[in-house]
């Protein structure tokens, strides 16, 4: 865990995207590309830019491996533009591109050993004999493969397979790696120390690393920035952090973590931020965030459960910012238990109590009337 | 499943394989007959076999035959499984289906009228006629049932290998050679293998594009059945059937020490950590 500690400050300062100056290193500007009548990626601009640990996010079958096949030459955009560090990728066979990718199928060459299967991109290099081998070591003991390296990958388990392919791609150090759900088939704990190698190496290479994950958790851990797309659109590009605190839409904000979504209609707000009438629930929304709607229109409250409080009294000031419910039912996760409170409408509000001390009787239980409250720095308000 | 084989599927591998086999059984066994008559047993004798090696018609027939079969199975191989390549890689490039269709146009149309019309093309360009013709229509013929055999083979095969070779930095033409080429083999072999045969037995097409001094052994076999059968003949075919009986043999074997290998390999892995 030293490490860990030597490269935080670098990660936290590490902010291109805030920099005007900087310019990205894989740009796509105004992108499509269809299939027949199909538009797997609908007039996508991104740039992402040197060193960073991109990931991207997002449903089954939303362009994220069409995406990564764009920047690494096995398609064309319709129409648009990819450039790398400034240069127009069009036309550029993927054999002469400086990116490598691991393939969501690991696409590994059944004919070959695990050794020469890592060796194969070096090989073409025409990396001298000795280097070749010191590499391929070194990728084994990466990926903790060395007793497997003579065998075929038919002889191989789904995540001895999934680490070749990684080894495989990493191999050639890459300026621009494309991993398409790379941990996907490792246990939790392989995956987490992983995981940390990638970041170390990443690191440690200055390479640029786009992963693609079904894994939230995974992104959050190892991403610089989360792009979250929806059917070939860009919806949110942000850091983890910002993603989950200030997700600027319903879409985003269901899609990572848990989150209650209360419907309403803006109201002329008092002071700073928003101000949020919901009808249906009769709450009364104050939030510290700006919004920029006019005042009547259609809006949502979104707060994490984790920001909800749960009392058995009413808050200081009940008019807002508070609700009133029933525990429906109560979930306990170890850590934290999550409370489903129903509203006099029938609408679920989730909380979660962090578990501080180890006793089982709860001062709240199922059937209780409860208030639910939190602070104006604790949802936010969406238009969208 | 009932291991135990019933009545009617006993009668029905007895028939099909007596139907299949009877006559070759017979044709081996007339070979050692020491009667003259074919159709008489005259006690057992080697005397055809030997009478055959101071044969120089057949012989002569034998050599260029086989010549004939290597050449034009080799040349067949290769363009069929471009052939292949193109009508599985290359999308829907313009003239895709007329292409498709004229590859396996052979495959249906009769023998005579392929041979014919390799004559009227050899007359046409003023081709003598004899080895190299027969050599040229038998490629015409086996190419595209080597097309066939190989396209099976490419159309499930995994295309994001060649494009992982590619990923890394290794260019079209060598992808071809190091991945695709290793994987497809055995459909290639067979292809090979089928055309060999196919040029081995043809007789149709041989006849109609061949020239003096090109006589190939089942065109030998059939002027001379003509005149007669002779014991000498059956001592032919016997050793034909020995050599692609060997040849079957030997690929099953092979194929199935392949697959055994592959088991226990499999095993191994699964009980690994
Ligand atoms: N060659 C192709 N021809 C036609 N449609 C395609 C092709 N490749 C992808 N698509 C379509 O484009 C869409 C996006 O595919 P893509 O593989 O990028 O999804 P994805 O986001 O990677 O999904 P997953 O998470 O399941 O891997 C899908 O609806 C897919 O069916
Ligand atoms: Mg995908």
């Amino acid at each position: 865990m030293a490490a860990d500690k030597a490269i935080g400050p670098i990660r936290r300062s590490f902010a291109p995207w805030n920099d005007p100056k900087a310019r990205p290193f894989i740009e796509f500007r105004n992108v499509t590309k269809r299939f027949g009548d199909f538009t797997a990626v609908d007039h996508l601009s991104l740039g992402i830019y040197e060193r960073e640990f991109f990931a991207l996010l997002g449903p089954s079958g939303c362009g994220k491996t069409t995406l990564m096949r764009m920047i690494a030459g096995f398609e064309e955009p319709t129409e648009g533009h990819v450039l790398l560090d400034g240069q127009d990728l069009v036309g550029v066979p993927p054999y002469r591109r400086p990116t490598n990718m691991m393939f969501q199928s690991y696409a590994l060459f059944p004919h070959m050993s695990v050794w020469d299967n890592i060796a194969f991109g070096l090989k073409q290099d025409k990396m001298p004999k000795p280097e070749i081998a010191a590499r391929v070591e070194e990728m084994l003991a990466l990926v903790k493969l060395g007793p497997f390296a003579r065998r075929k990958p038919h002889q191989l388990s789904g995540g001895q397979k999934q680490r070749v392919a990684l080894a495989r791609s990493l191999a050639k150090k890459p300026k621009v790696l494309l991993l398409d759900e790379p941990l996907g088939a490792l246990d939790k704990k392989l995956r987490e120390e992983t995981q940390f190698e990638l970041t170390d190496l990443q690191m440690k290479l200055g390479m640029t690393f786009i992963i693609v994950t079904h894994d939230q958790e995974e992104a959050m851990t190892v991403a610089d920035r989360i792009a979250v797309m929806d059917h070939g659109k860009i919806v949110q590009v942000a850091t983890p952090a910002e993603i989950y605190e200030l997700p600027n839409s319903r879409y985003v904000a269901d899609f990572i973590g848990d989150i209650n979504l209360i419907e309403g209609r803006l109201a002329p707000a008092a002071g700073n931020g928003a101000r949020l009438e919901c009808a249906g629930t009769g709450a009364t929304v104050e939030t510290s965030q700006p919004v920029e709607a006019a005042p009547g229109s259609e809006a949502w409250f979104a707060i994490r459960p984790e920001k909800v409080t749960i009392g058995l009294e009413p808050p200081a000031d009940p008019t807002k910012n508070a609700l009133k419910g029933t525990v429906w039912d109560i979930g306990y996760l170890g850590d934290v238990s999550i409370y489903h409170v129903r509203l006099a409408t029938g609408a679920t509000v989730k909380a979660t109590i962090a578990n501080r001390t180890r006793l089982v009787e709860r001062p709240i239980t199922w059937e209780d009337e409860v208030w639910l409250s939190w602070s104006r720095d604790g949802g936010v308000v969406l238009t969208r | 499943m009932n291991d135990r084989p019933s009545w009617f599927n006993v009668t029905s591998l007895v028939l099909g394989f007596s139907f299949l086999y009877l006559p070759i059984v017979l044709l081996v066994v007339y070979s050692f007959n020491a009667s003259r008559l074919v159709t008489v047993w005259g006690g057992f004798s080697t005397q055809w076999y030997v009478s055959l090696i101071h044969n120089q018609g057949i012989l002569d027939a034998a050599w260029v035959t086989i010549r004939v079969a290597l050449i034009s199975a080799t040349c067949a191989t290769i363009l069929g499984t471009l052939a292949a390549v193109a009508l599985v890689r290359y999308g829907r490039f313009h003239g895709r289906t007329l292409f498709s269709g004229m590859v396996y146009a052979p495959l249906v149309m009769p023998e005579v009228i392929t041979g014919l019309s390799l004559l009227l093309l050899f007359v046409a360009v003023g081709f003598d006629r004899g080895f190299w013709t027969v050599v040229l229509a038998h490629i015409t013929l086996s190419m595209c049932f080597v097309a066939v055999v190989v396209q099976s083979r490419l159309v499930t095969f995994d295309r994001s290998l060649e494009e992982a070779a590619l990923d890394l930095g290794c260019p079209p033409g060598k992808t071809f050679l190091k991945i695709t080429l290793p994987l497809i083999a055995p459909a290639v072999v067979a292809g090979w293998m089928l055309a060999f045969t196919l040029s081995l037995d043809d007789l149709v097409i041989a006849s109609f594009t061949t020239g003096p001094g090109a006589t190939t052994l089942p065109m030998k076999i059939y002027s001379q059945v003509r005149l007669g059968v002779t014991p000498e003949i059956n001592a032919v075919c016997t050793i034909l059937i020995g050599i692609v009986a060997t040849g079957v043999i030997i690929a099953s074997i092979a194929t199935k020490r392949r697959e055994v290998e592959r088991a226990r390999a499999e095993r191994l892995a699964a009980a690994a950590p």
